[in-house]
């Protein structure tokens, strides 16, 4: 089986391609029949793929498929192949797997729409780059992949693309890609001229010989990888368009906040574990930042109120709790965390984008509420996926989130602990402040949509049901503290053994007291709990307090209702500027000075043959005449000067 | 014996009639034939050059000139026909449309 982890990316790119050459012509059954086929084969041969590994010895399960090489010039050569190894068939599988659903859901949601064989020609592409981004054996394939998730996210968020503020939001989420990718490309000529290839068992081999504890090419190395990652999974500095994504059609949003696009900086870096855990300052950075965007983007997810908006700022904090696990050294929790996160982000999003289905496209939280009775599915399952997201046991959340904040603890110190803990509470609280708002309390629904809320189709619930029992099932492969109960990090532990150079120094860090683990995950439960309790309080008990509060803290809300004026701050400081140069560059370089240039020097060939044409007579005698004299003056000078 | 030099004068001579004709008359049959005599001019310089130097060359040369001369006023001649028949004319001066 393991022969044909090729034709894991193969399938979708496929389905891309016949939908792209006969979807217009095809009915829109076929077309979503294909697209979703071709991913669920995918799905199909990552579990075989899975399967197979499980058969070899732990640690054989590191297996290279080269198909065919892509590049060879001197000693740079780059390959298509494949790299099966625990943490890429996890990936495999989290991607395939949660995009076969959003498939079969958007089959649904989509029907209607005019662009329904391009949505799906696009939705196969995206799926097709994210395969090839977890799968490949060298940065450079993988750096294809990269691109590709970026190009199909901007398809896909400008999907709409008759509407303005689509098209701007597609813009957006590709130049700020483009920041990141900048870095990671750096890092892969850095990567490729200090080790002589560009793959990633030589290259990761190689590196803890090669390289000392903290030396400052693998810190600039690992920053700029990180730089690139910042990009892909929206961390601050470069967050800003993950929020403006929710331009697109909701299942995209499922499908960028879930399985593909935002996970690939995580994935990346965990790949290149090795070479972070040699920079310890890059790893502290790696850490920092996760924090940092992990608390400032749920606090901007408390005063949001566009049902979307809140995910995303939810998603941008997971993915800071995801980095801060990576920071710490705790890459198995981070990437546990990125599949649960996978299952209940992508049930969040997929039942926000049935509530907006019951109510003719309605976003805002504040014109909702009170659907519970209409839409018990779709009700239940998002409450199922809050309680996950909010890491309540025994919710697929609950174990990666406390893993997290018990590796900050362990490792990383109480001050990364007390980030995630204050991040956790507001989690809590903002995802219960939106179920609250959409679920309960009155109905604040325009009357005009009040009469046709209805739950959605069984093509859509169906999706939401798979995923809310993997959200609440999920987390048991990874359960804690019992010998031998995380099946999770047991399979992952090949990948993340330490070379010996770097063994020494998470010795002293490993002794381990379950009494203390207990402790913490009693008090981040606690945390979480407190946090439904005060939404409880706001939105529930008293629907009133919120505005109270709101004008009595009226500059901390005024901030984070604004989202701290990021957005506005980088178009004063980068955009702005940037669009003034570009028009000065317009206007005067190229108007002016290129334009000039070229219809200057035709001007001046068009008015040397306007002199010049009038030779040209027609009279077959005047040739002739010319003819002669050239001749003779040609003979003439031979004779007189020949000699 | 004919000297070398007198052929190569009536070769000459005829040659510069064939010009002088080609440059000054207007009825383009004139000037085809004129094209005709600039041909045979060279093919004397050739015929005298191939007696006088041994060669046989010079006269092979002849026959490829008579060859293509005999092509070329087929073709010609039959142009001259078509433009008769469309203008109803075969002065040169009154062919120019082929011009900027």
């Amino acid at each position: 089986m393991l022969d044909y982890v090729g034709l894991i990316p193969l399938f979708p790119a496929l389905g891309f391609a016949i939908n792209l050459f006969w979807g217009r012509r095809l009915s829109k059954g076929a077309v979503g029949f294909i697209a979703c086929t071709a991913i669920f084969l995918s799905f199909l041969f990552s579990l075989l793929v899975f399967i197979d590994l499980l058969k070899m010895p732990p640690s054989a399960r590191t297996v290279e498929k080269i198909i065919y090489t892509w590049i060879l010039s001197g000693e740079f050569q780059a390959v298509v192949g494949f790299l099966v190894d625990p943490l890429s068939v996890v990936m495999m599988m989290v991607v395939s797997g949660v995009s076969f659903i959003i498939h079969v859901y958007s089959h649904g949601y989509m029907h209607d729409d005019p662009g329904f064989p391009r949505y799906f020609t696009y939705l196969n592409l995206f799926v097709f780059f994210m395969l090839l981004l977890v799968s490949a054996n060298n940065f450079l394939l993988l750096f294809v992949g990269w691109e590709g998730v970026g190009l199909c996210s901007y398809f896909l968020i400008g999907f709409w693309y008759e509407k303005k503020s689509a098209a701007d939001a597609g813009k957006k989420a590709f130049i700020v890609n483009r920041i990141g990718d900048y870095g990671f490309l750096l890092a892969i000529f850095f990567i490729f001229v200090t080790f002589g290839t560009i793959n990633f068992q030589e290259v990761f081999s190689a590196a803890p010989a090669k390289f000392a504890m903290g030396s400052s090419l693998m810190t600039l190395i690992t920053l700029l990888l990180f730089m690139g990652a910042t990009g892909k999974s929206a961390q601050i500095p470069l967050y800003t368009w993950l929020p403006d994504a929710m331009e697109g059609p909701t299942p995209v949003s499922a499908l960028i906040h879930a399985a593909t696009m935002v996970t690939a900086g995580v994935y990346m870096v965990a790949r290149c574990h090795i070479l972070f855990l040699l920079a310890p300052t890059s790893i502290l950075v790696v850490a920092a930042i996760g924090a940092a965007t992990a608390i400032f983007a749920a606090s901007i997810g408390l005063a949001q109120n566009d049902i979307k908006r809140v995910l995303a700022y939810s998603t941008i904090s997971q993915l800071g709790y995801m980095f801060l696990a990576c920071g710490v050294g705790a890459f198995t929790a981070g990437i546990f965390h990125l599949m649960t996160h996978a299952f209940f982000k992508a049930l969040l999003f997929l039942g926000a984008g049935s509530v907006m289905h019951a109510l003719a496209g309605e976003l805002d939280m504040r014109r909702m509420g009170a659907l519970k009775p209409h839409m018990p599915r779709t009700y239940w399952t998002f409450l199922i996926a809050t309680l996950a997201i909010s890491g309540i046991f025994p919710f697929a959340g609950f174990f990666s989130k406390d893993e997290i904040l018990w590796k900050a603890l362990v490792d990383g110190g109480l001050v990364f602990w007390l980030i995630g803990a204050i991040a956790a509470f507001m989690t809590a609280t903002y995802m219960f402040r939106a179920v609250f708002l959409t679920f309960h309390g009155q109905s604040r629904v325009a009357p005009e949509v009040a009469h046709h809320i209805h739950e959605s189709p069984p093509i859509m619930t169906g999706p939401l049901i798979v995923l809310a029992v993997l959200s609440t099932i999920g987390g048991f492969i990874g359960f804690p503290i019992i010998e031998g109960g995380n099946k999770f990090a047991e399979f992952l532990a090949p990948v993340f053994a330490l070379p010996a150079p770097l063994q020494q120094m998470k010795a002293a860090a490993a002794h381990h007291s379950v009494g203390l683990e207990v402790a913490m995950m009693i008090v981040s439960m606690g945390i979480a709990g407190l946090g439904i309790l005060l939404a409880y309080r706001m939105y529930i008990k008293e629907p009133q307090l919120p505005e109270r509060m709101a004008s009595q803290f009226a500059v901390p809300y005024k901030m984070i209702a604004n989202k701290y004026w990021v957005d506005e701050i980088y178009n004063f400081f980068f955009v702005g500027p940037l669009i003034r140069l570009a028009v000065f560059l317009w206007r005067i370089f190229d108007d002016l000075i290129v334009d000039g240039t070229v219809n200057g020097i035709a001007a001046l060939f068009r008015l040397g043959s306007e002199i010049f044409k009038r030779l040209q007579t027609g009279y077959v005698q005047s040739y002739a005449l010319s003819i002669l004299v050239g001749a003779v003056l040609i003979i003439g000078y031979i004779i007189y000067f020949g000699k | 014996m004919v000297s070398l030099s007198s052929y190569l004068i009536l070769s000459a001579i005829l040659f510069s009639i064939g010009v002088g004709g080609f440059l000054l008359r207007r009825n383009t049959i004139v000037i085809f034939m004129s094209i005709e005599l600039m041909l045979n001019a060279a093919n004397l310089a050739f015929v005298a050059f191939a007696r006088f130097l041994d060669s046989i060359d010079g006269q092979i040369f002849v026959f490829f000139v008579m060859a293509v001369a005999a092509a070329e006023a087929a073709v010609g001649l039959a142009i001259i026909m078509a433009m008769f028949r469309t203008r109803e004319t075969v002065n040169a001066d009154e062919m120019n449309l082929m011009k900027w």
